[in-house]
């Protein structure tokens, strides 16, 4: 019983970097109905460009705020330019359009910072947490800051106005326009604010898989799977989809005999798989209903 | 009376398809006009041309101001509220949110809540379901809902496209009162497209009817209901 709580504590622990990606990637879908590949690249870089800022010397916390900031500049000038074009397009040249960034991005970070692997700092230390020599005091932190996260979310998508133009932008544009919103730029305003969230997503995960341009390739496959198992439409699915992919991977590595380290990203894509069949909407998400 | 909208040598085009030859109508500020004519003459185009949702060329103007170059949002934004056919609900949404959204563009707080209140007293059975979400409201429902949404722009010209389409003849009737009422009360301006001539006869002033993308016949309501074409073609009697 104790190796089962132990594990599943764990579990949450590496859940946390899960939710925390599949956050970002729930913000774009919803913004553009289309699931952003290169999510993890721009969050890689967004992570290299903070460790650039510590190496010039600013202090942790200063890095994380200008990041943050120069990610969401970021996030926009990518729609503005490569998207904006591209929104009336066919579905696999929007996919091409993704595929292309991914390339793009890993490729110029390889070439900036070379891809030898990087420690990169925690701002919570890494002690045991209340003693526990299963979660350190940085993985509870990150769940801290994945949950703190989605607090604020719930609160600007519930109660500012702009959140609900966003959301009322992504649900029916034609008539948003007709309430005099401006869809495009809310378009754009969920790009960067996918970007600033993949950004404290690659800054969390950072110290726990060390920095490099491929750091984000297996966690963006998980933040799919856990973003799909919560659906696709919920955050809030996304973040507990985060969690419960975390404690099913640690519990299959644990109970089920053969599976090591080399299987367990072949579960998370037959979670994603099983959901898809089972559970299209996912856990949390909204199954589109219709009167006819 | 002065005209508050302006429509001069308008062409409308679906690719290369010309829906709209030439339009040319006015409407007087406080007025309620209707567009007759039947499938397929224009009717909803006209309305699209408006918003600029549809490419077009010639003369909008709006209160003596040129629309042409203007996006639909910003279009909008200068108080044009178009209810779109098929009410164009944020059916995910709840009642209030979709209120809430019919006034997005406006940033005076205290009258957005006041005059929610007040479409509720319009519309009373929005209030017992103002926190359902809207796709679950029926169609006559989600039609009010659809002219309230309008309304919290605080439009000086609303456009309605065929507001009667799929509701039961009651329903149309109160609804259309309450039109009555918003353009007394409101000094809104209407411009409503209609399949239902009688009714929308009965509460316009003006009249034009729309012929394969042009004016064929214009006048004072009552001239246009007892024209004998149009009560042979439209009207059925």
């Amino acid at each position: 019983m104790e190796l089962f709580t132990n594990q599943v504590l764990a579990g949450i622990a590496t859940g946390a970097i899960y939710a925390c990606m599949a956050l970002a990637i729930v913000m774009i879908y919803q913004a553009i109905d289309h699931l952003n590949f290169a999510q993890g690249e721009m969050a890689m870089f967004s992570t290299f460009i903070s460790w650039q800022l510590m190496q010039w010397g600013f202090p942790y916390w200063g890095a994380f705020v200008l990041t943050l900031a120069l990610s969401f500049a970021g996030g926009i000038l990518i729609e503005r330019l490569l998207f904006k074009p591209l929104a009336k397009a066919p579905i696999l040249t929007n996919v091409a359009g993704f595929i292309a960034l991914y390339a793009i991005i890993n490729s110029v970070a390889g070439l900036i910072w070379d891809f030898t692997i990087k420690q990169y700092p925690t701002p919570f230390g890494s002690s045991p947490f209340l003693g526990s020599q299963l979660i350190s005091t940085h993985q509870a932190g990150m769940i801290g800051v994945t949950i703190l996260l989605l607090i604020l979310l719930y609160l600007f998508f519930q109660f500012t106005r702009v959140g609900l133009a966003m959301r009322a932008a992504a649900s029916v544009p034609e008539s948003a326009r007709l309430v005099g919103i401006n869809t495009s730029w809310m378009i754009a305003l969920g790009w960067g604010m996918a970007a600033a969230i993949g950004s404290i997503a690659g800054m969390m995960i950072a110290p726990v898989v060390f920095l490099e341009p491929n750091m984000m390739l297996g966690v963006l496959i998980y933040g799919f799977a856990a973003a799909v198992l919560g659906g696709l439409t919920s955050p809030f699915g996304a973040v507990i989809g985060g969690f419960l992919v975390g404690i099913f991977e640690n519990l299959v590595g644990t109970y089920i005999p053969g599976v090591g380290n080399e299987l367990k990203l072949p579960i998370a894509l037959a979670l994603i798989i099983t959901v898809l069949v089972v559970k299209p909407a996912g856990l949390f998400g909204r199954p589109i209903v219709k009167r006819v | 009376m002065t005209a508050l909208l302006n429509i001069k040598a308008l062409n409308a085009y679906y690719g290369q398809v010309q829906a709209l030859h030439g339009l040319e109508f006015a409407l007087n500020e406080g007025s309620v006009t209707t567009l007759l004519g039947a499938n397929g003459a224009g009717k909803t185009t006209t309305l699209r041309a408006i918003c600029n949702m549809v490419r077009s060329t010639g003369a909008i103007e709006f209160d003596g101001a040129p629309l042409s170059g203007r996006s639909t949002e910003n279009i909008v934004r200068l108080g044009i509220a178009h209810v779109p056919q098929g009410r164009g609900t944020f059916t995910t949404m709840t009642v209030e949110e979709n209120l809430q959204l019919g006034a997005i563009t406006r940033s005076d707080r205290n009258g957005v809540v006041s005059d929610i209140e007040r479409m509720y007293d319009h519309f009373p059975v929005l209030k017992q379901r103002y926190a359902q979400q809207a796709g679950t409201l029926s169609g006559g429902e989600q039609q009010m809902l659809a002219v309230a949404r309008a309304l919290m722009l605080r439009p000086r010209l609303m456009l309605l496209d065929e507001p009667s389409f799929g509701l039961a003849p009651l329903i149309v009737r109160d609804l259309f009162k309450i039109l009555g009422k918003i353009n007394r009360e409101d000094k809104v301006t209407i411009l409503v497209v209609e399949q239902n001539a009688q009714l929308a006869l009965e509460l316009a002033d003006h009249a034009y009817v729309i012929e394969t993308g042009r004016i064929v016949m214009s006048g004072s309501a009552a001239e246009i209901a007892n024209n004998e074409d149009v009560r042979k073609s439209y009207l059925g009697y």
